[in-house]
């Protein structure tokens, strides 16, 4: 650091109004006269707030609008009157069953997905957090599918529990008929396990976090009173992590409103007949196949409400406790 | 994976998951490279992940370290924003970007157009900032003292003693932007444009219905895309702790 002190001129990049005044006898000091106020933070900070605005606040607003007026695609720059229809478009994707379906699939996601996330990632990063033999390639085996695309995850599956997939062979008579991905009753939950299996090593990294900060002596005093390994796992590791357990409930519910991908490519479009959809899936048919983006951001908004909602009340319930 | 890759016919039987060594060959990769240009499209993959990553590292550095280590007004606003971003779900900017982005600036099978919703990863952002929290101030006084201007203090200072942070983050976003789906399969139309992970879906779900090998030329595909995901990971193994990433989500 102190190389730095020659080649420095004190007053180069000082900041915006405090240049040294002129016959001062004592050497101009920056960072005394900045400890109160850095303008130059907001210039640092200022390409990421512009980033925000444009990418975020803009367009949040944006949807809002969309969806509360009759928005139809125009040539770019063409002046059209897009009227204000109120809550039209909320009422055109409520009256769609295919959307009330889509939203009640969510929930089918949600009631698989989010217990069994938060059991199975306490359960290992519990036991990843222990000592146990062949720690790092557990470890691995539980991130490499969170690292890896979902495209190239969906296409192992595929292999896997299509028709005459691996699975299947392996079941033989007790093959489900019609098989997993094409069958209506089976598809949405196929899916839901699909992406429980594939987050699972994010939500462990996050209970691995949380078990961390587990103070040690309090299983130390609880080994002494003779306290089983079933027993401090229920007596202390779980309520030590509650605030972990709160952020994956809500971080996985969130991951389940915004599912696309493995309806879209593991059941070809939200098949067999539209048992499999997601809102996403179908926003992007309304909005972009069927240039409808007013009643798809509607869908969205509608979405984005009753996520927040099931989060609140999972919140609730589980900081009440 | 692999060996189904490299699988001349499809053999889903139990043995057909091991390595059959009569029945393996290079084919699948020539196969999806015939209809998908796995190289056009791995290069559209670099572009878009690089991109992302070089503005992250920089402006995330830049805001990471305003946050943390300057005072000026609106900080506390600035941060706010940084946690908001992080939650708002990316179903409500869908439709806005799209219309925005695609039918407002004309940026359809642009690179632009891929990459701006990406461009600054807002969790990085909190990475680099609570990084450079855990810097002593009187590091950065001391350099003020000596004379050092703030843009120098970054440089000299504070960026080479948060060099961890600096590769968690670059894991953190290479991820997003490689393996994402969504916005380039709406952005991109032309073949030609389409990251890796875009244009293996299309293959998947209109393609390889029609080739011999269909899951064989999948796989090929997915070996590719999964490939530099798995190999940094394994690579920077160390850096991929629950700690640092735990700090990262904790909010």
């Amino acid at each position: 650091m102190s190389q730095l002190l020659p080649t420095e001129p004190p007053a180069a990049e000082a900041p915006v109004g405090a240049s040294p005044a002129a016959g001062r006898t004592h050497r101009y000091v920056p960072w005394r006269s900045s400890a109160e106020n850095q303008p130059i933070g907001t210039l640092f900070a200022l390409p990421y707030l512009a980033f925000v605005a444009v990418v975020f606040a803009f367009p949040l607003g944006f949807a809002v609008w969309i969806s509360l007026h009759d928005y139809f695609f125009a040539a770019p720059g063409a002046s059209v009157d897009r009227p204000w229809v109120g809550l039209d478009n909320y009422k055109t994707a409520l009256q769609d069953p295919a959307v009330r379906s889509a939203f009640g699939h969510v929930l089918v996601f949600l009631v698989i997905n989010v217990p069994l996330t938060v059991v199975l990632s306490l359960v290992l990063a519990a036991s990843l957090n222990a000592a146990i033999p062949f720690r790092t390639a557990f470890r691995t085996s539980f991130y490499l599918p969170y690292v890896t695309a979902s495209i190239a995850i969906v296409g192992v599956w595929l292999f896997l529990f299509s028709e005459d997939g691996i699975v299947n062979k392996v079941l033989g008579p007790l093959a489900p008929d019609p098989s997993w991905l094409t069958n209506s009753h089976l598809a949405m939950p196929s899916i839901a396990l699909f992406v429980t299996w594939k987050q699972l090593g994010f939500f462990i990294l996050l209970y691995l976090a949380a078990l961390q900060n587990v103070p040690k002596d309090l299983y130390e005093a609880a080994a002494v009173d003779g306290a089983s390994k079933l027993r401090m796992f229920r007596s202390i590791t779980i309520p030590s992590v509650r605030p972990a357990t709160t952020l994956v409930v809500v971080l996985s519910t969130i991951t389940g409103g915004n599912l696309f991908t493995e309806p879209y490519l593991l059941t070809g479009g939200g098949g067999p007949n539209g048992s499999s959809t997601s809102p996403v899936l179908l926003m992007y048919q309304r909005g972009i196949e069927q240039s409808k983006p007013d009643v798809a951001a509607a869908i969205g908004v509608l979405l984005v409400l009753l996520v927040m909602l099931i989060a609140g009340v999972q919140r609730l319930v589980l900081e009440r406790k | 994976m692999i060996v189904g890759a490299l699988q001349e016919k499809r053999d889903s039987s139990l043995l057909g998951a091991l390595p059959h060594p009569g029945n393996l060959t290079l084919h699948n990769f020539s196969v999806v490279n015939g209809r998908i240009h796995l190289v056009r499209s791995l290069l559209n993959s670099v572009v878009f992940t690089g991109a992302v990553l070089v503005c992250t590292m920089v402006f995330g550095v830049l805001a990471g370290y305003a946050l943390a280590q300057l005072k000026f007004p609106g900080r506390g606003l600035a941060f706010g924003l940084v946690l908001l971003v992080q939650v708002v779900p990316f179903q409500l900017l869908m439709i806005p970007l799209y219309v925005m982005i695609v039918r407002g600036y004309g940026l359809a099978d642009n690179y632009l157009g891929i990459i701006l919703p990406y461009t600054i990863n807002s969790t990085a952002v909190f990475v680099f900032r609570q990084y450079f929290l855990q810097l002593p101030r009187e590091l950065f006084d001391a350099a003020r003292i000596d004379g050092a201007g703030e843009w120098r203090v970054l440089r000299t200072v504070a960026v080479p003693l948060v060099r961890p942070a600096l590769l968690t983050a670059a894991l953190l976003t290479f991820i997003g932007p490689w393996n994402e789906f969504l916005w380039p399969f709406l952005v991109t139309k032309k073949a030609e444009m389409q990251p890796l992970a875009v244009s293996l879906a299309n293959y998947i779900s209109s393609v390889a219905a029609s080739a011999d090998n269909p899951f064989g030329a999948i796989l090929a595909g997915a070996v590719v895309l999964a490939a530099p995901a798995v190999v940094l990971f394994v690579l920077f193994q160390r850096h991929f702790v629950s700690t640092e990433l735990g700090s990262g989500v904790k909010g």
